[in-house]
C-alpha cells in the first residue's frame, strides 16, 4: 500500500485550488507540497511543471526581505516559524523570483496540527498589497 | 477470508416490499478468516442478524466502525456478543479532537437513547482508538485512514496472507471540491491508498450523478464518482453500498445498469444486497 497525503492535507489542496488568493501548502518537513495558479506568479513556477520541491531546493527559489527591503534569512520566513514554532504569523514581506520583480505581500502562516497535536504541514496565505 | 454483506443500506433503515432484495438494514459487513478470525465492519442495523451466526465456541469478535453517525452504530446494543461473560468484543473506531471513542460511544449507550450504559455490558469489551497504523487482528491486518465525510471517519483496508485485500469505504465523498474527479493521482485523493490494488472494494454510491450536485459535502459518493475511484484504485471487483433510502429496488436495478453503462469500468463490479458473500 502506498502512502496518501493526510485527508486535511488533500482538503487544503481542495480550497486552495478554489480559492482567488495565492496560496502554498508545506508538509511538516518543509517541502512545497502544493501551491495553487494565484501562488504561481509569486513564485514565477508552475506547479504541473514542478510538482513537489524540497524546502532547501524551493528555499533557493524565492528571495526575502523586510519592509525595509533587508534580506529575511529561510529560518526566519513565516512559514519555517509556523511550522517549527507550531504558531501562526502574519507579517509583511518583499518577496522576488528568478527575474521577477520585486512585489509587496502580507503573509499569513498557519500550522495545520491533526488529532493528537500532530503537525501535518503549513498553509500560507499571500495579499497583495 | 469470506465477506458477507449483512446491511447495505445508507442513513436509514429501510425495510419494506420496494427494498426487499438489496436490503433495508443498515451497514454492516462481517469479514470471516480462514483460521476463525471475525471481524464485523460497522454495527448498523444489520449487525443484530449478523450476530446470530457466531458460535458459542466463539471467545473474540473485532468490530470495526468507519464512524458515529447512527446509521453506523445503531444495532451496536442488539449486538449479543455484548452480553456474553466470556467474550472478548474490541471495539475500533475515530474519537474526536475534544471525546475519546468511549465518551463518544456512551453518547449513544447510555440512557435516554437506550437503556443499557456500555460500563455495564457483561462481556470483555476494549476500545480502541483509531487511525492507528496498522495493526494485526486474528490472521488479518488491518490498516485504517481518515477519509473525506463529515466529522472523524475512517475507512478499513483488510488483507490476509497470502495477499487478498478487502477495502471498505462505506461512506466517502472522494470527489469533493475537485473541479473534475479523477484529476489528481491516488496519493491525493482520499482513500487512494487504501483501495489500491484491492481484490474487494464496497464503496459508497449514495447518489446518481443528477442527484449529487443537491448534496455536495454530506459526504456521499455518486455512482459515477465511485466507479471513476474503482479505476484510480485500479481495484478488480467493486461492490456499490450505503444505497440511499429513497431508491426502491427497482430503482436501483436501473441506476446501477446505467451507471455502468455509461462508465464501462474494467473491473467486475456486484451491487451490494443484503446477504451476499464473496470468497477471496
Amino acid at each position: 500500500m502506498s502512502t496518501s497525503k493526510g485527508i486535511q492535507i488533500i482538503l487544503a489542496r481542495q480550497l486552495a485550488s478554489c480559492v482567488a488568493m495565492p496560496i502554498l501548502l508545506v508538509d511538516a518537513e518543509g517541502t512545497l507540497i502544493f501551491y495553487n495558479e494565484p501562488a504561481e506568479a509569486i513564485l514565477n513556477q508552475r506547479f504541473e511543471e514542478t510538482g513537489e520541491i524540497p524546502s532547501d531546493e524551493w528555499n533557493r527559489l524565492v528571495a526575502v526581505a523586510d519592509e525595509d527591503r533587508n534580506p529575511v534569512q529561510p529560518e526566519n520566513w513565516p512559514m519555517r516559524v509556523a511550522r517549527l514554532q507550531r504558531r501562526p504569523v502574519s507579517r509583511t514581506i518583499w518577496t522576488r523570483s528568478g527575474d521577477s520583480g520585486w512585489r509587496h505581500l502580507q503573509v499569513t502562516a498557519f500550522p495545520l496540527v491533526g488529532e493528537g497535536g500532530h503537525l501535518l504541514g503549513v498553509m500560507n496565505i499571500f495579499w497583495e498589497i | 477470508m469470506q465477506v458477507t454483506l449483512w446491511g447495505t443500506r445508507g442513513s436509514l433503515a429501510t425495510p419494506g416490499p420496494d427494498t426487499a432484495r438489496y436490503g433495508g438494514n443498515t451497514s454492516c459487513v462481517a469479514v470471516r478468516g480462514r483460521e476463525g478470525t471475525i471481524v464485523v465492519l460497522d454495527a448498523g442495523t444489520g449487525i443484530r442478524r449478523m450476530a446470530t451466526t457466531i458460535d458459542a465456541s466463539v471467545r473474540r469478535v473485532d468490530v470495526l466502525l468507519t464512524h458515529l453517525h447512527m446509521d453506523h452504530i445503531q444495532g451496536l446494543g442488539f449486538f449479543a456478543p455484548l452480553y456474553r461473560p466470556d467474550v472478548e468484543v474490541n471495539i475500533w473506531g475515530p474519537a474526536s479532537i475534544q471525546l475519546s471513542l468511549r465518551a463518544r460511544l456512551m453518547r449513544y449507550l447510555s440512557p435516554p437513547l437506550f437503556p443499557v450504559s456500555l460500563r455495564e455490558l457483561p462481556c470483555k469489551l476494549h476500545l480502541h482508538e483509531v487511525p492507528c497504523g496498522e495493526v494485526d487482528i486474528g490472521e488479518f491486518r488491518v490498516a485504517s485512514a481518515l477519509v473525506c465525510h463529515p466529522g472523524p471517519t475512517v475507512g478499513y483496508r483488510v488483507s490476509e496472507a497470502p495477499g487478498k485485500v478487502l477495502t471498505y469505504l462505506p461512506d466517502h465523498e472522494p470527489a469533493l471540491g475537485a473541479r473534475a474527479f479523477p484529476s489528481l493521482p491516488r496519493a491525493w485523493t482520499s482513500g487512494g491508498s487504501l483501495a489500491e490494488g484491492s481484490d474487494l472494494l464496497i464503496h459508497d454510491s449514495q447518489y446518481t450523478a443528477h442527484e449529487y450536485p443537491n448534496y455536495i459535502g454530506w459526504g456521499h459518493s455518486s455512482l459515477r464518482h465511485m466507479l471513476d475511484f474503482g479505476t484510480l484504485a485500479e481495484v478488480n471487483h467493486l461492490v456499490p453500498f450505503h444505497h440511499d433510502p429513497g431508491h426502491s429496488d427497482a430503482d436501483l436495478d436501473r441506476l446501477m445498469a446505467e451507471a455502468i453503462d455509461d462508465a464501462k469500468p474494467a473491473y467486475r463490479v456486484t451491487p451490494g444486497r443484503e446477504g451476499m458473500t464473496f470468497a477471496l
